[in-house]
């Protein structure tokens, strides 16, 4: 077999995702099912208007959280994949030698999919938890006739099993076209095949000196982690931002589980990014530490340019959450009486901003004691 | 001058403890070209990497000019190795996205040295500065990385195995520009190699087996790389 089930344990960023986003489908979609059976109760016009509301929230906050983490775990499936097939190039490389054909060795890829079952298992799990708490919060002023919490088993489908067989079959459909490369190319050594020759753009490209010029080649030969930095900080941005807003608009349970989630969400993807990139630079740190590069110019070399990226994502996410925020406000909430005014809520922006510099520099200082241990002989005796 | 006093390295513990260096003591004189030579598992390789700073010994000395670098920190170590030795090693390590130039700049930055083409241009790849190490040929590649470790201008050249990858004819050319800029820039050169044969270049060959020095013979008129067999 050539992918293990020990193989997915590395895919935890997907099991997160994946459970973050079935925690918050999950609660919600369960709602909007027992709310809707409870349409015909309803007499009241406020009562009405807020019926409506609840079930228009539900539809933003499935398609917003729902599709943007299906998309970041789509991108982060298809990264791992191609990390994976990149680093076992030999072993796939004699495979295809012996005769295996490439669906044969590409079906061996459907136990990527156990990753999304077991994120989204404890996230479904999660939510039956956490439900009772989120119902009396949903109608604590009682304008609503009791909702009972009930068990959908059509939710189990839709956010359990069809995004594990999906998740399945999309490892296996995109590992066999990552897959469809000459054998020789496989076999070869994997750092001289398969590098783009990419020709200079001018003078002022070729004269900047070699650190500068190995920051710029980072970022263009990873552009998906340059993606899972942004996210990172667009989780950190919003989450906390949004929890911190949250305050008068929603309970101190939801702002503090969007709290928990943005951190647990944008440390996940961030230790991933960082982590793929000492791995994938393991040769050119310890060529670096050999010719007497110090730590922090290795540091700065590799992981410098992915700051500004990261402060793209937080801006984003502070735009994110205004947006989200002011749309349920002004057209969700529209026809509701006493939902309070919202305004951009500066305290929290920094407190956040504050909050991400002290996380994502120590991540960064984390990892920069991992490039010093970088272990120049084991590179040599590869 | 480097001076090596009872140098002693083992790899793991108690049963599985392998002794690798068995007090090791020799002296390299300043512009001296050596040859380490020796059969695989002999120690030398392990020798190289304690002698150039990128390992440290369990016990015993090397001194250049008198400073123990057995004794420096990693920070200490990593400036002694910026500011001192150069190497080159059997399988490049060249970094694939980067063109030869700038390849040759990663040696050249360090030291502040904006001469680095002709450097370049004096291993024979001139021409080839834009290209990549995957469109070169092994002997190209490995120029490539002569070039880099000349660029830093380094007191001492260290070689592990330099022409191992490479076939005779490129192999020769590899070590003939080796001699030669070393006679241009006088710099030391201690390579390790199986190769009796290169061992004739030297003026110094230290042969060594299962951690320990057997024999240090010096060569009165050492040979050019196309005189000596292969």
């Amino acid at each position: 077999m050539v992918v293990g089930i020990k193989d997915t344990v590395k895919l935890i960023g997907i099991s997160v995702i994946s459970c973050c986003a079935v925690l918050v489908c999950a609660m919600f979609l369960n709602y909007y099912f027992d709310v809707l059976q409870i349409e015909d109760l309803i007499c009241s016009e406020q009562a009405h208007v807020f019926y409506h509301a609840q079930v228009l929230v539900v539809r933003v906050v499935c398609a917003v959280s729902g599709g943007c983490l299906l998309v970041t775990s789509v991108v982060m499936l298809f990264f791992y994949i191609k990390h994976y097939i990149d680093s076992h190039k030999k072993e796939l490389g004699i495979l295809k030698a012996l005769g295996y054909s490439n669906m044969r060795i590409a079906c061996n890829f459907w136990v990527f999919g156990m990753s999304v079952f077991a994120g989204a298992t404890v996230g479904f799990l999660g939510a039956f938890l956490l439900m009772p708490e989120f119902y009396r919060y949903q109608n604590e002023d009682n304008i609503l006739p009791e909702t009972v919490i009930s068990f959908h088993p059509s939710l189990v489908l839709y956010l359990v099993v069809l995004p594990t067989a999906g998740f399945a079959l999309l490892a296996v459909v995109y590992a066999a076209l990552k897959l469809k490369k000459p054998v020789l190319l496989l076999l070869r050594d994997s750092l001289q095949s398969g590098v783009k020759v990419r020709k200079q753009k001018n003078a002022k490209e070729r004269d900047c000196l070699f650190i500068d010029e190995l920051r710029r080649d980072t970022l263009r030969t990873r552009k998906t982690l340059v993606f899972f930095i942004v996210f990172a900080s667009f989780c950190f941005s919003s989450m906390t931002q949004m929890s911190a807003s949250m305050n008068e608009l929603a309970s101190e349970m939801m702002g503090m589980m969007m709290l928990l989630m943005g951190i647990i969400l944008a440390c996940t993807t961030l230790f991933l990014a960082i982590t793929t990139v000492i791995r994938g630079n393991t040769k050119t740190i310890a060529m670096m530490r050999v010719f007497g590069y110090s730590q922090k110019e290795c540091c700065r070399a590799l992981l410098g340019g992915y700051r500004p990226a990261s402060y793209i994502g937080f801006a984003v996410g502070t735009i994110y959450q205004y947006g989200l925020l002011r749309i349920m406000v002004d057209i969700v909430f529209k026809d509701m009486e006493g939902v309070p005014a919202y305004e951009f809520d500066f305290p929290a922006m920094f407190f956040s901003l504050g909050l991400f510099l002290v996380v994502y520099e120590f991540v960064m200082f984390y990892y920069s004691g991992k490039i010093k241990k970088v272990s120049v002989k084991e590179v040599m005796l590869e | 001058m480097i001076e090596i006093k009872d140098i002693k390295k083992s790899y793991g513990s108690h049963e599985n403890k392998l002794s690798v260096l068995k007090g090791i003591s020799t002296k390299i004189e300043d512009g001296d070209f050596v040859v380490i030579l020796g059969a695989s598992g002999s120690g030398k390789s392990t020798f190289l990497n304690v002698i150039s700073g990128l390992e440290y010994p369990d016990s015993g000395s090397v001194r250049y000019d008198g400073r123990d670098i057995t004794r420096l920190s990693d920070g200490d170590l990593t400036l002694f190795r910026k500011e001192t030795v150069g190497f080159i090693f059997q399988q490049y390590y060249l970094l694939p996205h980067m063109t030869v130039e700038k390849n040759v700049r990663m040696g050249a930055d360090l030291a502040g040295n904006s001469d680095y083409r002709k450097i370049i241009k004096s291993v024979g790849l001139g021409e080839k500065l834009r290209k990549y190490p995957g469109e070169l040929s092994g002997g190209e590649q490995q120029r490539v990385s002569i070039a880099r470790a000349l660029a830093k201008k380094p007191k001492v050249l260290f070689l592990d195995e330099p022409t191992g990858a490479l076939d005779e004819q490129t192999g020769r050319q590899v070590l003939d520009y080796i001699s030669a800029l070393q006679k241009e820039h006088g710099f030391t050169v201690v390579m390790v190699t199986h190769n009796l044969n290169i061992a004739q270049m030297a003026n110094t060959v230290i042969k060594m087996n299962s951690g320990k020095i057997v024999e240090i013979s010096g060569n009165e008129a050492p040979k050019t790389a196309y005189e000596i067999g292969w």
